[in-house]
């Protein structure tokens, strides 16, 4: 919960009004609510921090790696996030 | 150097190293980790044992899931077993045992009790299953307490009534103070928390200089992160200098994030009191839905118990988590006491310094006692 997974933004979901996107995350695409960013400009490419399926912070791609480099050598815990966060069918219908 | 040759930069954490030892002088430094976060890469990576013995890093209360009382879990189990109710909860929190047991076994008794990712998750359970009551278990500092408050802003947008919150949302700086008032203690500085500080920012950690003369250095997860946040808080101590740095300014800004905070201020109030495990009642350091979602609030809508119940004999859990021992001298550390089967909280989210300590703490510290044998402690 308290583990921070980098993704990196692929489309901002359209009538959304800015509050919803599809980020890559590990190579797997998931809709994240990016509504705490709303101050940040934001574009398709930018990479974010998620917790719980929200974006936290907008990061760079040097932080990015830094933090997914990190996150591996968690393992399991790592490996399990990102499992919740695949399995999380987080704005599939429920978020239109 | 063992250690250090596996870090990312090892050059970079070399350097830092000997800047760390020129700073260290003859002097005893006791420096907090605020951050569960932080607790883990410290054991996963040996940074104990890299640094001088007159550093030392004592564990905080920074992990939410270790934190909740006991009785906080029955609570939660009693709102599950109601008829018609789904009760959802992050993965972290199943296996976190209250004076009931926990919620796996609250679900194998025939609760329906559900892991979620996201509080979303739940929002939209609740979507999907308009007959039934669902409930989400809210933990967590500053770092998760946002997204429960836009999901409980979409709850109340979308017109969702069959949803409601159980808050045990944290802050942060109430433990820090309740830490420093502590007698049993005594600390020369703080690395404080990378994720939380990103929606609270620095500013509130300005009273630890200004009214306890301690230095605060906010610090990201790396080794170097960690061993760069340890040289600042040396060089504020050699300098004469008191204040917060922030070492982790690729990510945390002085202001913190403050869409998140106006999302917090719209949800929640602070409750007049909440009790932490080890820490006991702390004065306006939890989070409740207030009167505008009293709707969605779990604890107006079910009956809980709210029964305090004392920490079990054996469970040392309160004095780690103030850093006054650690993990591994808790009588029942590793032998009672295993991730498996978890008597206190801190054995049980990995960043729990006892799990953190119980998986990767125990090899370094057998290397480093060998070692350092001959050394005088
Ligand atoms: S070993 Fe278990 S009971 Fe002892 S302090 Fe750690 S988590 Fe608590």
């Amino acid at each position: 919960m308290c583990l921070g997974i980098p993704g990196q933004l692929a489309e901002l979901v359209p009538g959304t009004e800015g509050q919803l996107a599809v980020v890559d995350v590990a190579g797997v695409r998931r809709r994240v609510n990016i509504g705490l960013l709303e101050d940040e400009v934001l574009e398709v490419g930018d990479w974010v921090l998620i917790h719980v399926g929200f974006a936290m912070s907008k990061i760079d791609e040097a932080e990015a790696e830094v933090a997914l480099a990190s996150l591996h050598l968690l393992g399991q815990a790592y490996d399990e996030e990102v499992e919740a966060l695949r399995a999380s069918a987080l704005g599939e219908e429920a978020a239109s | 150097m063992r250690f250090v040759d596996e870090y990312r930069d090892p050059a970079a954490a070399r350097i830092v190293l000997e800047q760390i030892r020129r700073l260290v002088g003859d002097e005893h430094h006791t420096f907090m980790e605020v951050c569960g976060g932080h607790t883990h890469t410290i054991y996963r990576h040996g940074i104990e044992h890299v640094l001088p013995e007159a550093v030392e890093l004592v564990h905080g209360p920074g992990c939410p899931v270790c934190v909740i009382p006991m009785g906080r879990v029955d609570d939660a189990i009693a709102v599950a077993e109601q008829p018609g109710v789904m009760f959802t909860s992050f993965g972290d929190m199943m296996r976190v045992p209250g004076g009931n047991g926990n919620l796996l076994e609250a679900k194998a008794r025939g609760a329906d009790v559900r892991f979620v990712y996201s509080p979303l998750d739940a929002l939209r359970l609740a979507v999907e299953h308009p007959d039934r009551e669902v409930v989400f278990f809210a933990v967590g500092f500053e770092t998760t307490a946002p997204s429960t408050a836009l999901t409980l802003l979409k709850a109340r947008a979308d017109g969702v009534t069959n949803f409601s919150v159980f808050s045990n949302h944290v802050t942060i700086v109430p433990p820090i103070k309740a830490i420093l008032d502590s007698p049993d203690l005594r600390l020369d500085g703080f690395l404080g928390p990378g994720h939380v500080s990103t929606v609270v920012g620095n500013r509130p950690y300005r009273f630890v200089p200004e009214q306890y003369g301690k230095p605060v250095v906010t610090t990201g997860f790396e080794p170097l992160d960690i061993l760069q946040g340890v040289q600042m808080l040396l060089a504020q101590r050699r300098e004469g200098r008191c204040e917060v740095e922030n070492q982790y300014s690729r990510i945390v800004r002085d202001e913190g994030n403050p869409r998140a905070l106006a999302a917090l201020a719209e949800v929640f109030e602070l409750r007049p009191h909440f009790e932490w495990r080890g820490l006991g009642f702390i004065a306006q350091s939890a989070l409740k839905l207030n009167s505008d979602f009293a709707a969605w609030d779990a604890e107006l809508r079910f009956d809980v118990p709210g029964v305090r119940v004392a920490d079990p004999k054996a469970c040392q859990c309160g004095e780690v988590l103030k850093g006054v021992i650690k993990p591994w001298e808790c009588k029942v550390f590793g032998t009672a006491c295993t991730p498996q089967t978890p008597i206190g909280t801190c054995m049980v989210s990995s960043e729990g310094a006892c799990a953190a300590y119980y998986n990767f703490g125990r090899l370094h510290r057998e290397v480093s006692v060998s070692v350092g044998a001959g050394r005088p402690s």
